[in-house]
């Protein structure tokens, strides 16, 4: 055990050295990106102030902001700030956009838990359903539906959900995170819940087929492979190979799919976000990026790549926590 | 061929191909083995030796019932008698026939030892299990290992375990000993003996003819998938003279005690196999017969051989 935890604390250092370069690259990128765009921050910022300005007084916000300075000291400039826990204040909410990613993040958290567990859960359950049935029909069926699930886009099928379940069935809200006109401090889990349901399944369709169409393949490579004709030759029925040597094999891969999923998880809860008006991450960094509100942009960027990140390394220690032939493996 | 003994389990005509897909949808078989024959009786080590590829371990799979889905089988095989059915083959699998399978990559490689030992029946045979261990020279920490960290020898004698926890009558051994140490094999084969002399029986599939003479009571040699010859494990003691079929015979010569002397020619691929005798293409007495009909098995002198010119 003890060496496991030490093995853990020295793999948690080097990727720690490893995603410390990474959100460094990411920042300069951004940054980059948004002083070659056309945009122009001082001009986002005046129109947000609602009020006329002189070009006196533009010339001073210029003055005080760095514009005119070099891009690397600017650079720097902002990274030193970042590094100080400021990101500044959003041009468009008009509030520090370290407020607006916690308070947007802990809704977005929730919607993209249910889709991950549902789509984990759903996806490996019929993962395993294809494998044991491999090109017999519940297998040829299910992986069409799979096939036609992947290939549509998540936004369209978010607004058929819209008008077939709330429009039409009147099943479910038709967006937000909460009752129309009610203060956020009456709003019960229960509510929450029932807004939460339609955007997260529609999130998880995003990726179960995925990670179902991988679970099959894995599966059908472990029935196909000496160990499990052995079990077969012991006496061992199927559904017993699939208890005693399928889950145990298949179980790792599919782990560590749904934790290296979290970028496509995030790039998908954009588009349900927008689709259901819910109040997440999602939809602020699409109103960042429609009315170039740089700062919120940036913020949301740097968050993202560090969200992503977090689950590549769950995904890599997990693996090396579970499969024995890794953990014993090291030096 | 009547015997006064029951036999355990009597194979004969045994054909089994593959479907194969061609170019597109056009579908062909490819004969793997053709009229095999086999017969074992209670107390005895019947050993099946032959090159790779000579369909020794395919042998195994169509008794157990575990080729795979696209093999068909033809043919008689019977055990103690009864037919071999699909349904037959799945109650005795694992019960009264057991497999030693060849390597370690018939391990789970992410289940421990112990638990893979021990099998899914219930109740677990561990105490049983753990005596065999002993005699095997694996100690107490082995179980609580997983494959990988296994020695090939270490991984062999739990195979070889496997088989000898449960109270199969008939053990199939595909390879059971290389990887182990001489004591190893020879405890190994100690095993199989005495489970021999119980009134079970092992089939012991090899390509180590010497390790095949010394602890077996017959041995059957096969080529290109067929029996060319079974005949008492003695008679490969005493060389060439006693056996009965050519092969048999440039076996025993190639072996590196009797001169190391090798035959000209492959032994055919399945799917281009000649019409006649299989091994009329490097026959030294081959005749025309030989080349245009399939020789039928002849007993001679106590064995059986399947040559028109064997005597």
């Amino acid at each position: 055990m003890k060496i496991i935890t030490n093995r853990i604390i020295k793999e948690i250092f080097t990727y720690s050295i490893k995603f410390i370069s990474l959100l460094l690259a990411v920042s300069v990128i951004t940054f980059a990106l948004v002083s070659a765009s056309p945009i122009d921050p001082v001009q986002q910022y005046i129109i947000g102030l609602g009020t006329a300005v002189s070009p006196e007084q533009r010339a001073e916000i210029e003055d005080y902001w760095g514009v005119n300075e070099p891009p690397a000291e600017r650079y720097f400039g902002w990274l030193s700030e970042v590094l100080h826990g400021n990101l500044g204040e959003s041009a468009l909410y008009r509030r520090p956009v370290a407020d607006i990613i916690g308070e947007r993040f802990l809704n977005s958290l929730a919607l993209m838990l249910c889709a991950w567990i549902l789509s984990g859960v759903t996806g490996f359950v019929l993962g395993c359903i294809m494998g044991m049935y491999r090109d017999r029909l519940p297998d040829r069926i299910l992986k069409r539906i799979c096939y036609i699930i992947s290939s549509v886009p998540t936004f369209w099928l978010g607004m058929v959900f819209l008008l077939v379940f709330s429009v039409w069935l009147k099943w479910f809200p038709i967006g937000f995170s909460a009752p129309i006109g009610m203060l956020s401090s009456d709003v019960t889990i229960r509510q929450k819940l029932y807004h939460l349901i339609l955007p997260a399944f529609t999130l998880s369709l995003m990726s179960f087929a995925n990670i179902a169409l991988h679970t099959r393949q894995k599966l059908s490579d472990v029935l196909s492979s000496d160990y499990v004709l052995y079990a077969k030759a012991r006496g061992e029925g199927k559904w017993t190979i699939l208890r005693r040597h399928g889950f145990r094999n298949i179980l790792i891969p599919a782990l560590t799919l749904q934790f290296a999923s979290f970028a496509e998880l995030f790039g998908g809860s954009v588009m349900a976000e927008n689709v259901f008006s819910y109040p997440g991450l999602g939809s602020a960094v699409a109103a960042a990026g429609l009315n170039s509100d740089v700062p919120l942009l940036l913020g949301v960027t740097l968050f993202s790549a560090l969200f992503v990140g977090v689950g590549n390394m769950i995904a890599n220690l997990l693996y090396g926590v579970i499969d024995p032939q890794i953990e014993n493996g090291g030096k | 061929m009547e015997q006064k003994k029951e036999t355990l389990l009597e194979i004969h005509d045994l054909s089994v191909s593959f479907r194969m897909y061609d170019r597109g949808l056009e579908q062909s078989d490819l004969q793997v083995i053709s009229d095999l024959y086999l017969t074992v009786y209670p107390g005895e080590i019947v050993a099946v030796a032959g090159s790779s590829g000579s369909g020794k371990s395919l042998l195994a799979s169509a008794v157990l019932g575990i080729l795979p889905d696209n093999a068909t089988v033809k043919g008689h095989l019977h055990y103690k008698g009864q037919q071999l059915t699909p349904e037959r083959q799945e109650q005795l699998r694992g019960t009264e026939i057991a497999l030693v399978p060849q390597s370690v990559a018939f391990l789970d490689p992410l289940m421990k030892i112990g638990a893979q030992a021990d099998g899914h029946r219930r109740p677990k045979p561990t105490d049983r299990r753990r005596e065999i261990f002993k005699r095997f020279g694996l100690t107490d920490g082995t179980e609580q290992l997983y494959p990988f960290q296994l020695s090939g020898g270490m991984a062999r004698r739990v195979l070889v375990s496997t088989a000898l926890i449960t109270e199969a009558e008939l053990i199939i051994a595909d390879e059971p000993t290389p990887g182990m140490s001489l004591e190893q094999a020879l405890e190994a084969l100690k095993m199989f003996r005495e489970l021999a002399d119980e009134g079970k029986a092992v089939i012991l599939i090899t390509h180590d003819i010497d390790l095949a003479t010394e602890f077996a009571d017959r041995v059957a040699v096969f080529y290109a998938g067929t029996t060319v010859e079974t005949a008492p494990a003695s008679d490969f003691k005493t060389g060439p003279e006693a056996l009965r079929h050519p092969y048999s015979k440039a076996l025993w010569k190639a072996l590196p005690q009797n001169g190391f002397q090798p035959i000209d020619g492959f032994q055919p691929y399945a799917g281009s196999l000649p019409g006649g005798c299989l091994f009329a293409p490097r026959c030294p007495y081959k005749t025309e017969k030989c080349v245009n009909s399939v020789p039928e098995v002849r007993e001679v002198r106590g064995g059986e051989v399947r040559c028109f010119h064997g005597a």
